[in-house]
């Protein structure tokens, strides 16, 4: 078991000239669990993260390991592991050889390049040049990179993007795994779907701004449903519907109420004369509640 | 625990790992062993046609030897610019910041480890110029002055000089982030500007005092000597350890800019 080190981002803001790209943003991502930090493409996440480890300035506010900046970390790489989007390895460098240039700066012992390399199932071509590596494996090289220093923190920015469904299994495997060990996992991705089945908790931000935090639980807004029905006419079933003041829409398979419960849906239905042919409740998915939250442009 | 010992050690591995390094000193090598081997022929052949050599023996084995640093800083100041270049040409400054968030460190870490990587070609290209040009003096029976101490003398401020160049290169590096354009400067500054300026410097007096601190000459002033100077193009030259101090301010000042310009600036 290691000892947890709590994630604290306090009033971080970011401006790019004119664009705002982090706004106030506070919250803290706490050890022993997974935390998803959701947003679409452009919402502010990799700034996010990128400011948490040092590598750009905040214009305002700030991001700490319990406290200490990354900077000011006496041993970084063995409190903090990270694999960021870009791609970042010289092409005519082997892996063992990238890991242990860092490695060695980092003052860990070299038997941890081949350790990791192994975890992340690279050990049989770590003296391969990165440069011809798959999208897979410089996504595996990445996360070697990130458990080389064996921290107490992970911050993985998209990990799952480019892996193929068997990485996919495997890395949630290994989230899980290094959450367990007590460790402090962060993880961001645009796709909700993506990472559902291996976080505890959510962070949700949309253009720079905290929208939501809580338990993955707490994003299934149970108090909005949804009802599908069908009639023979459905305009006449439509229109019943809006004079009794629901919001409809039009589906493939009938007709969607918005915010309604079936039994009231079945008794206008009724009372306007309509045989229905299909009646059911429906919840609001997460998908569509993540997306409700971030917005249009979450579809995107 | 990171540390400018582990750092240091870093920046060695980035050079020795990858192929750049030996490639770019094959070719010196070549290059030089064949120029210095090349002129040492013609002037020791000529010295005899002409019944009395046309550059007096004793200066022509310490000029054919000038070649090493002469020809070889392009390689030293490449190696030192594609070294910084490359970093932020494949975001390895994501990684390296990563294990080493004190930049300074790694700026520091680098200037030294590329300043090492320079004397090493210092030394390659030495044994480039003294080989080949020394074996065909004694061919032609010309002394080599392989006994004078002047001789390992220049050898050393050779070295030294390599070693400048390749810090200059770092330097202009992180002043020049951009791969292309690095080497583009580096090219055109050496083989083409450089050497009109310092022809043009040599016409009046006042610009010859100008010209003695253009690099090239500050280098070939480390040195001790050069074909250039023999030219004409020389004009006035600074003492040997003016020379050294010249290329070290240069290679202090773009390292500093550069540090402004990008190397403390937003990894994104």
């Amino acid at each position: 078991m290691t000892t947890g080190v709590t994630i604290e981002f306090t009033s971080l803001t970011k401006t790019f000239g004119q664009v705002q790209a982090v706004s106030d943003l506070s919250f803290t991502v706490e050890p022993g669990q997974v935390t998803g930090f959701l947003g679409p493409n452009g919402a502010g996440k990799t700034t996010t993260l990128r400011m948490l480890l040092g590598l750009v300035r905040p214009t305002s506010g700030s991001a700490t390991f319990g406290g200490t900046a990354y900077r000011d970390l006496p041993s970084p790489l063995a409190t903090v592991g990270s694999a960021l989007e870009a791609a970042s390895f010289h092409p005519g460098r082997s892996a063992a050889n990238h890991l242990r240039t860092y490695a060695q700066a980092a003052g860990i012992d070299r038997e941890r390049v081949q350790l990791v390399l192994h975890r992340v199932g690279l050990g049989a071509y770590g003296d391969r040049r990165v440069g011809g590596y798959s999208l897979g494996m410089r996504q595996r090289l990445g996360l070697a990179f990130a458990l080389l220093g064996d921290p107490r923190v992970l911050v993985l920015d998209e990990p799952i993007n480019g892996l193929d469904p068997e990485g996919i299994k495997w890395i949630r495997l290994l989230l899980r795994e290094l959450a367990d060990e007590g460790r402090t996992v962060l993880i961001s991705s645009h796709l909700l779907s993506e990472v559902q089945q291996s976080v505890d908790e959510v962070v949700i931000v949309s253009h720079g701004r905290l929208i939501h935090r809580g338990s993955l639980a707490s994003l299934d807004q149970s108090e909005q449903k949804q009802v599908i029905v069908d009639a023979t006419d459905r305009q006449v079933l439509a229109a019943a519907l809006e004079a009794a003041g629901y919001t409809v829409s039009p589906l493939r398979g009938g007709v969607l109420v918005a915010d309604a419960e079936a039994a009231d849906v079945g008794r206008i239905a009724f009372a306007a004369g309509i045989a229905v042919t299909a009646l059911s409740q429906k919840r609001v998915g997460l998908e569509e509640s993540f997306l409700h939250l971030v917005g249009e442009e979450g579809a995107l | 625990m990171s540390s400018f010992g582990g750092a240091l050690q870093s920046e060695v591995t980035k050079i020795t790992s990858t192929r750049l390094w030996w490639i770019l000193a094959i070719i010196m090598v070549a290059y030089v062993a064949v120029c210095a081997g090349g002129a040492a022929a013609l002037f020791g052949g000529l010295g005899d046609a002409t019944n009395g050599p046309s550059i007096s023996g004793e200066s022509l084995a310490p000029l054919i030897y000038s070649f090493g640093p002469t020809l070889g800083y392009v390689f030293a100041v490449l190696l030192g610019a594609l070294a910084t270049t490359n970093e932020f040409r494949h975001q390895t400054l994501t990684p390296t910041f990563l294990a080493t968030p004190r930049r300074g460190r790694v700026l520091v870490a680098k200037l030294v480890a590329l300043t090492g990587a320079g004397a090493l070609y210092g030394v390659l290209a030495m044994v480039a110029a003294v080989g080949a040009g020394a074996g065909l003096l004694l061919a032609f029976g010309i002394d080599p002055q392989l006994g004078d101490p002047d001789t390992w003398a220049l050898v050393g401020r050779s070295v030294l000089a390599m070693a400048l160049w390749s810090a200059i290169g770092v330097g202009l590096g992180v002043l020049v982030p951009s791969q292309v354009a690095a080497i583009v400067i580096v090219l055109a500054f050496t083989q083409f500007i450089e050497p009109i300026l310092r022809l043009a410097s040599s016409i009046a007096d006042w610009t010859a005092q100008i010209g003695q601190f253009l690099p090239g000459a500050a280098s070939d002033a480390l040195v001790g000597a050069s074909f250039f100077a023999l030219a004409g193009g020389g004009g006035t030259m600074l003492e040997w350890w003016q020379g050294g101090l010249v290329l070290l301010g240069i290679a202090v000042l773009v390292s500093v800019l550069g540090w402004f310009t990008s190397w403390r600036r937003d990894v994104t």
